[in-house]
């Protein structure tokens, strides 16, 4: 087997090692830029200083971005969870033909560009009085975010054991209480994963951002994105670390709620 | 006896038939919010702008009699005087109206230059015709004495029209409605389909070289090894797009920090330009793509039993022909996941190149974007996105037969 020898095993980490830095470095090096006491983006640094994340703070815009990056967000979620999940549990218990044709329109929001969503949203979110407005564009997430809550919750329900419900059936409880007391702590970790995909999904969201908002319903990523076309500073930067202790922090929290999932599951001690 | 036994198991089948019925009944209720949600959000939109690919609806809005009296007519223009007379004088009304703006606009789209024509035109026309109205008509312009503006009009009078779908792939249609191609310095939408195609598919041949290793030498890892390891596959995964691309930016612009490395150790003796071409959008959607490379040839490679290889090794196989013959074709399906997805994802990306690329590095989406936000021309965005939307259903439905549906999971 290839990387079997001593030799092989070396030169198989050695290359895995450098695509792991491809992969990680270039995230790591803006958080010691934002921190620069310089304007320009260069290592050595000519000192270390908070003035890009004061600016940050004080700066009016990105203030209200993030505003209503967070509305959006939390919208979003909560509509792509409900409806995911609610999905999720009709198509564990549903048989019928034509199942694989709904399921793939309900993924297909993953798979089609968004640039499609985006065009489409823009013409035929107007009469709705969709447009230039939070509601319109936390709806067009939820349709982004929907199919990652339908997929995570659909691996829990599909790893739940039908004996441990029909065990409580036996054992006298009702059936809400057989769902509180087992299916939902079972299948929580992946309704919570799936929400979290979902927020993630609309907080990075730009291109229905583009389409969808005026000044007035500017985005975080869209006010990043613009930012990043006009000049990179370390103001933005300082932005993009926080993004990324962001991201670390839920890659966290769904690492636990996977190992969490698996221990109530029995797969794991 | 037996009969009574034969009931009642066909009461049971009844009464089983009918619990799975209830059960699937159950279940199409909870399935029906997200959709109805995703009918009306997701599909009516996106069916909406196919529509707008086609839509043809100016002239007949603008100028109804002339649109009827164009349809009816046949032939290699200019058309029969009282058509002419038809569209002369509605032409001017609909300038008094303020909507002979909407009829050059539509009329520009299938030649560069008529949108003068028309508007000139439509300011001129006197009250009534000197002579014909052909001739007065031609006095304003020579070009009105030509078929060609008169075939446009008749095109622009259709209920439907292809134009734009013909545009897409650099086709027009000539005097007599044949379709021909586009003059050469006018072909650009080919070109930027074969640009989008080239580069998304070296991003997945980048990616897969990347990534097999890495997925296989993860996947041959204790799982107490490889779920630390694969915490550092998907950390670039969570973090925000925009960030991953502007780090590249940061990384390999002339003044950034690979180009200071560089000529600091002596390796170059100036910058070279890294980003804000071919270059930075190769690597930066390499970078993001990556994880989705990665996280199916893990999943495969996962559940392919060691004791195969150790078997075609035991038999005598080199390491190299136990991976050939026995390994790798094991790993196919997960080559074939994330290839198809990677490719997928990679056509419709907007985002990066419009940030890392230059002018000549812009993909398909880019000109969706372009048309829609900057020059209003719907029909050419509608257009391109359709083109874009075919070839993504296309590959959606390979993954579907190759992959599964239920194999879809982007984290």
């Amino acid at each position: 087997m290839l990387g079997s020898g001593l030799l092989g095993r070396a030169t198989l980490w050695l290359y895995c090692g450098l695509v792991f830095a491809f992969l990680v470095l270039p995230i790591l090096v803006i958080v010691p830029l934002s921190f620069s006491a310089g304007a320009f983006l260069h290592f050595p640094l000519p000192g270390l200083s908070l003035r890009w994340y004061e600016r940050l703070i004080e700066h009016e815009p990105w203030r209200r971005s993030l505003g209503n990056s967070l509305v959006v967000g939390a919208v979003a979620t909560l509509l792509a969870t409900v409806l995911g999940t609610l999905a999720a549990f009709g198509l564990a218990r549903a048989r019928f033909t034509g199942k694989s044709l709904l399921m793939a329109l309900m993924l297909a929001p993953m798979i089609v560009p968004v640039i499609i969503l985006a065009i489409g949203a823009y013409f035929f979110y107007q009469p709705l009085g969709l447009t230039s407005s939070l509601l319109g564009l936390a709806i067009a997430h939820a349709v982004l975010g929907a199919p990652f809550v339908l997929v995570t919750v659909s691996a829990t329900l599909g790893a739940l054991d039908p004996t441990l419900v029909r065990a409580a059936h036996g054992l006298g409880a009702p059936p809400w209480l057989a769902f509180r007391k087992v299916t939902l702590p079972i299948i929580a970790p992946g309704v919570v994963s799936g929400a979290l995909f979902a927020f993630v999904t609309s907080f990075d969201e730009v291109v229905v951002a583009l389409f969808l908002t005026g000044p007035a319903q500017r985005t975080l990523p869209r006010q990043m994105f613009e930012g990043i076309r006009e000049e990179i500073n370390p103001e933005i930067l300082a932005a993009a670390t926080i993004l990324v202790a962001l991201a670390v922090l839920l890659l966290v929290v769904a690492e636990l709620l996977r190992r969490r999932s698996a221990r109530l599951r029995g797969l794991a001690p | 006896m037996t009969a009574a036994v034969a009931t009642a198991a066909l009461d049971l089948r009844r009464a089983l038939r009918r619990a799975e019925r209830r059960k699937t009944l159950g279940g199409l209720a909870l399935a029906l919010p997200l959709t109805a949600f995703l009918l009306v959000f997701f599909l009516l939109p996106i069916l909406g702008m196919l529509g707008k690919a086609v839509e043809n609806h100016e002239l007949a809005t603008a100028m109804p009699r002339s649109a009827e009296a164009l349809r009816s007519w046949r032939g290699l223009g200019p058309p029969p005087e009282d058509v002419v007379a038809i569209v002369a004088t509605e032409l001017k009304e609909a300038h008094a109206r303020r909507q002979s703006a909407l009829v050059a606009q539509r009329l520009n789209r299938e030649q560069a230059g008529w949108r003068n024509l028309i508007l000139s035109t439509a300011r001129r026309l006197p009250e009534a015709p000197n002579g014909t109205w052909l001739r007065t008509l031609v006095e304003l312009d020579p070009a009105w004495g030509e078929p060609a503006i008169w075939a446009g009009l008749r095109r622009a009078a259709q209920p439907w029209t292809d134009i734009f779908l013909l545009a897409a792939v650099d086709l027009t249609r000539d005097d007599h409605d044949s379709v021909v191609k586009v003059p050469e310095e006018q072909a650009i939408y080919l070109d930027i389909l074969g640009r989008t195609f080239w580069i998304s598919g070296l991003v997945t041949l980048f990616c897969l070289i990347l990534g097999y290793p890495l997925a296989y030498l993860l996947a041959s890892l204790p799982e107490r090894w490889a779920n630390p390891l694969l915490i550092l596959v998907l950390l670039p995964f969570w973090t925000s797009l925009l960030v991953r691309t502007a780090a590249w930016i940061v990384l390999l612009q002339r003044e950034g920090v690979i180009n200071d490395f560089l000529v600091r150790i002596g390796l170059l003796a100036e910058p070279v330009a890294l980003v804000f071409n071919r270059t930075g959008v190769l690597v930066a959607m390499t970078h993001v793509l990556l994880p989705f490379m990665v996280l199916p040839l893990y999943s495969v490679m996962r559940g392919i039993p060691p004791s195969l290889t150790r078997a075609a090794l035991s038999l005598g196989a080199t390491p190299f022909a136990a991976f050939r013959r026995v390994y790798l074709p094991l790993s196919m399906p997960g080559v074939g996941a994330g290839c198809l997805l990677v490719f997928i994802l990679a056509l419709g990306y907007y985002i990066t190149p419009a940030l890392v690329g230059g002018a000549a590095d812009q993909m398909i989406a880019y000109f969706v974007a372009f048309f829609t936000l900057q020059t209003a021309n719907w029909g050419m965005a509608a257009a391109l996105a359709t083109l874009l939307l075919l070839a993504t259903l296309l590959l959606y439905w390979v993954y579907a037969r190759l992959v599964g549906i239920d194999r879809l999971r982007l984290g």
